[in-house]
């Protein structure tokens, strides 16, 4: 009479059980949606477009030179008195909050204001922030171009030294191979940052 | 013998009883979507329209969620080219989805009107009976002003 359990069979039940379940474990967490983003969303991400302007830090800037990291890419201006310093303030929080993640973010912000941002005052401006963002300056032309490529509108407020430039408030959320996946909006904290930038990171 | 039907007084009463109905049913009843989302679409052939000198209104300057029923602004370009759709610009065929978690008015900029500006008004979830018959109230208003 045969046994009820063949030793073949129950080596294979030892043996393959447990690697069966692993991968449905693995298979489980790859196919596992991602955690939903707080920023808005962009389905297809498709690649963010490169620029080549001139770095606060005195470098050549380009937006492909930090595939790698996760950038936070924003549009403002040093003689802004409240969008701005408010975003880069929760940007800095943001990326305090990350720890030693932080070095895998990038912020780059570009400036609307190329008449009266020159790289020495955006690095000033922005290292009162956090010395590691970076910003970026150019022509006007060069600048234009650049906002158009995202979207981004910027229009000079009044006459004279004293103007002010309306611009698009977003924060752009690009991936470490370059796509642009999300925009934040203006008034998110810094723990919606650090959420996102968490999702991105891993 | 019957006496005679008053027959105004009936229909006085059956009036005031549906009424009465439709606002036990509003105030009650909890409001619920299928979707949280909240889509607007850029149709094929809208720049082309554009571009023949056709007004072609697609987003509203003003769009109304509500926390945790439907509080995700979903845009959709659906044409051939680029489009500045609310708050960002779509390339063909991409989707933005964007989700509202603080009850508050959003000012946006959008080139798509003529103000220059799109506001999505974020109102908090309807959980009381009173807040239900206020929100679908304001709902109904909005749809009769929107027709």
């Amino acid at each position: 009479m045969p046994p009820p359990f063949p030793c073949s069979a129950w080596r294979w039940a030892r043996r393959g059980l447990p690697a069966l379940a692993g991968l449905l474990l693995l298979t489980a967490a790859h196919g596992a949606p991602a955690e939903p983003l707080k920023a808005g969303v962009f389905d297809p991400a498709r690649d963010a477009p490169d620029f080549s302007l001139q770095g606060s830090d005195g470098k050549a800037l380009t937006l492909s030179g930090y595939r790698g990291k996760v950038v936070l890419l924003g549009f403002g201006y040093t003689s802004c008195l409240n969008v701005c310093p408010v975003t880069l303030a929760v940007l800095a929080a943001a990326r305090h909050k990350l720890g030693p993640m932080a070095a895998q973010v990038q912020v780059v912000y570009l400036t609307v204001d190329p008449e009266r941002d020159s790289a020495g005052r955006l690095n000033e401006f922005l290292a009162s922030f956090d010395a590691d963002f970076v910003g970026g300056t150019g022509t006007a032309a060069q600048m234009a171009a650049v906002r158009k490529s995202y979207g981004v509108t910027a229009e000079k407020v009044g006459t004279g030294a004293d103007y002010s430039v309306a611009h698009s408030s977003f924060v752009y959320l690009i991936t470490r191979d370059g796509k642009l996946r999300a925009l934040m909006p203006y008034g998110h904290t810094a723990d919606d940052y650090a959420h996102d930038l968490s999702v991105l990171l891993h | 013998m019957h006496p005679p039907l008053n027959r105004p007084r009936i229909a006085l009463a059956v009036i005031a009883a549906a009424g009465s109905s439709a606002v036990a049913w509003a105030a009650l009843t909890p409001v619920a979507f299928s979707s949280r989302e909240e889509p607007f679409q850029i149709p094929k052939g809208t720049w082309a329209r554009r571009m023949a000198g056709n007004k072609v209104e697609i987003l509203p300057s003003r769009v109304y969620l509500t926390l945790g029923i439907r509080d995700v602004l979903l845009l959709q370009n659906h044409d051939d080219v680029p489009q500045i759709f609310g708050p960002t610009l779509m390339m063909p065929g991409q989707s933005f989805r964007l989700p509202f978690e603080v009850a508050s008015s959003y000012q946006f900029a959008c080139t798509a009107h003529a103000s220059g500006q799109m506001t999505v008004v974020v109102d908090e979830r309807p959980d009381t009976p009173w807040r239900r018959l206020v929100w679908r109230a304001r709902r109904a208003l909005r749809s009769i002003d929107a027709a």
